[in-house]
């Protein structure tokens, strides 16, 4: 049975959320003796190449340029009645989240927001409670649709080249229009990042965020904040982790200053690796940190520059 | 304008997680219950807030039974005109969008608000799902929302940047940090809510598609491996070392 998988390819690159979903959907559709369909939108050129990732022919709609979730809808779904798929495969992301509900809604199908891994059983693993429990959920209806969790999957670039196909078939009206897209700043989007170092309101006051930065430049890292500091505007709001914040699920989260309240555990609790710095022994993270440091972060913070630099130069 | 705010009921941010009958059902036991606050916080309080500026209605509407109504009830304390309560057990995200969009489909609602997420259930998905079956457009994740003449300006982060978005209305929404700040409901406010009528609408049919089998809590964290302070700069090599994430 063929797998359809919604991706982004616009950008420099093939997103590596993308190929992600590719490798999954290669999975699954592996599992059920199948082809994988991508489909994309926009300018991205060199298509062929997300064959690598799995897929066995890519559709693209070149006049959709951004995400309007009805156009998309409306292809996605076209191209899962022709091809007969029984899987709908998209990324639980900023673009994901614009269709795949979309999608369920209108082909009556069982939706699973953040799959973690491939089904078994027909059941499929994701995160509920804020990371604080996972649930397997079953679908009854007679498609799904699995909206991977970015960073759960390690994407695999072992096929060959895709076809690629022009969509060309009418796909209503645009809901939305785009005006502008501001481009953050330099630095590492946050939901991206293997590494983010965070601060909280330990640091006792912007001005002392200086070492915190120069730590996360010399890792290659995101910056990251607790809530009272960006309520306080010491941090930019979107730098703030947590249950009212971003989720975030890098592969090492560096805390500093930070409490560590279920709240703010919440948003970071699927990091790999958690390393904390806190000068109170009975600081609440230490209990889910692997990694921790009983001390003042203003004599650590050096101690971790110094021994960063060191390691970058050695690299 | 004539708004409609999504509210879920969802346990506490500080509630014990825990899971009964062979970990297929949550644990209520003990367990004080909120009303869910992105939904609360953002599309509640925005909604209240672009009709203080242009006058209109803010309908909340919730997918629950009986014992939901006090949590909901918060709505009306802290401004909703009306809370309608759809009486069902939510079992799964595309079971209350047909509900919702059943009870929406020609009211006449020039905006319905989300919030972007539920804190238990964490699936963003009925916004989506509702949009879909009253073919409107939808805009996830919003952190910024202003209406003029029939039609909304919107911002919502992306990946690397900020989109600004234009949609006419009607328009879906689900909204996220920014969009307002959390409002505490006054003493005026909460004796209002005890006479601000709270509607119970019958359950129509629904596809059910999916349902959640089993939970699970995480393993437990293995203790923490602690550094001493004076050799801070042995945490970098371990994590480069021994952790091998750096
Ligand atoms: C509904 C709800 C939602 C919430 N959502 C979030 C959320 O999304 N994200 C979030 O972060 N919070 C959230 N909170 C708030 C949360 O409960 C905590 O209040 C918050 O996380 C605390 O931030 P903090 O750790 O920076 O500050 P504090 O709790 O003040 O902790 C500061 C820490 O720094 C340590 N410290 C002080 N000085 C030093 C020093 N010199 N060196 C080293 N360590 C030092 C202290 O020992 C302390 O542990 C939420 C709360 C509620 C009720």
């Amino acid at each position: 049975m063929s797998v359809v998988a919604f991706i982004d390819t616009r950008g420099s690159k093939v997103p590596k959320a993308s190929a992600e979903a590719l490798t999954y959907a290669r999975r699954i559709a592996d599992a059920e003796g199948g082809d994988v369909v991508a489909v994309t939108f926009g300018d991205a050129q060199g298509l062929g190449a997300l064959g690598a990732h799995g897929a066995s022919k890519v559709i693209v709609a070149r006049h959709v340029k951004h995400v309007d979730g009805q156009q998309l809808t409306r292809l996605v779904a076209a191209v899962a009645e022709s091809s007969g798929a029984k899987t709908v495969v998209c990324v639980h992301d900023a673009t994901g989240k614009a269709v795949a509900p979309r999608v369920a809604a209108r082909l009556k199908a069982g939706h699973v927001p953040g799959a973690l891994d491939i089904p078994e059983n027909g059941q499929v693993k994701r995160n509920v409670f804020s990371g604080k429990a996972q649930a397997w959920v079953l679908t009854t209806s007679e498609r799904r649709v699995l909206s991977l969790m970015p960073n759960s999957v390690a994407a695999s670039s072992d096929g060959g080249e895709a076809a690629v196909e022009e969509f060309t078939g009418d796909l209503g009206a645009a809901g939305v229009t785009v005006k502008e897209v501001k481009q953050a700043g330099e630095g590492i989007p946050l939901p991206e990042a293997d590494i983010v170092v965070s601060a909280g309101r330990g640091m006792k006051g912007p001005e002392h965020w200086g070492p915190v930065e120069e730590l996360a430049r010399t890792l290659g890292a995101a910056t990251a904040c607790s809530r009272p500091v960006a309520d306080m505007d010491w941090r930019p709001h979107h730098e703030h982790v947590g249950q009212t914040g971003v989720a975030i699920r890098p592969n090492c989260y560096i805390a500093i200053g930070i409490s560590g309240a279920i709240q703010h555990l919440a948003g970071v609790n699927q990091s790999k690796v958690i390393a904390v710095i806190n000068k109170d022994p009975e600081a609440p993270f230490f209990k889910a940190a692997d990694y921790g440091i009983v001390g003042d972060a203003f004599e650590v913070l050096p101690k971790l520059i110094e021994a960063a630099k060191k390691l970058k130069a050695e690299q | 304008m004539k708004i409609l705010v999504l509210l879920s009921q969802v346990p506490d941010t500080t509630a014990r997680i825990a899971f009964t009958e062979n970990d297929t059902r949550f644990d209520a036991n003990g367990v004080q219950f909120i009303v869910n606050p992105y939904d609360e916080w953002y599309a509640l309080v925005r909604a209240l807030e672009l009709n203080e500026a242009s006058g209109g209605s803010v309908t909340t509407v919730t997918v629950g039974p009986a014992d939901v109504e006090p949590t909901i009830r918060k709505g009306l304390a802290i401004g909703a005109d009306e809370a309608v309560r759809i009486d069902a057990q939510p079992v799964d995200g595309l079971q209350v969008a047909e509900l919702i969009a059943a009870y929406a489909k020609d009211k006449g609602f020039e905006l319905i608000l989300a919030g972007k997420e539920t804190i238990d259930h964490n699936g963003g998905q009925v916004g989506g799902m509702v949009a879909e079956l009253l073919d409107l457009p939808y805009v996830p994740m919003a952190s910024k929302l202003d209406v003029a003449d029939g039609k909304a300006t919107v911002e919502r982060d992306v990946p690397g940047g900020l989109e600004v978005l234009e949609a006419k209305l009607p328009l879906v929404l689900s909204t996220a940090k920014g969009m307002a700040e959390q409002r505490i409901p006054n003493m005026r406010g909460i004796m209002a809510a005890r006479t601000k009528p709270l509607n119970v609408s019958p359950a129509g049919p629904v596809t059910g598609a999916a349902e959640t089998t089993k939970f699970q809590l995480p393993p437990a964290k293995g203790a923490v491996k602690l550094i001493d302070a004076e050799e801070a700069g042995k945490l970098i090599e371990l994590l480069h070392n021994e952790a091998k994430v750096i």
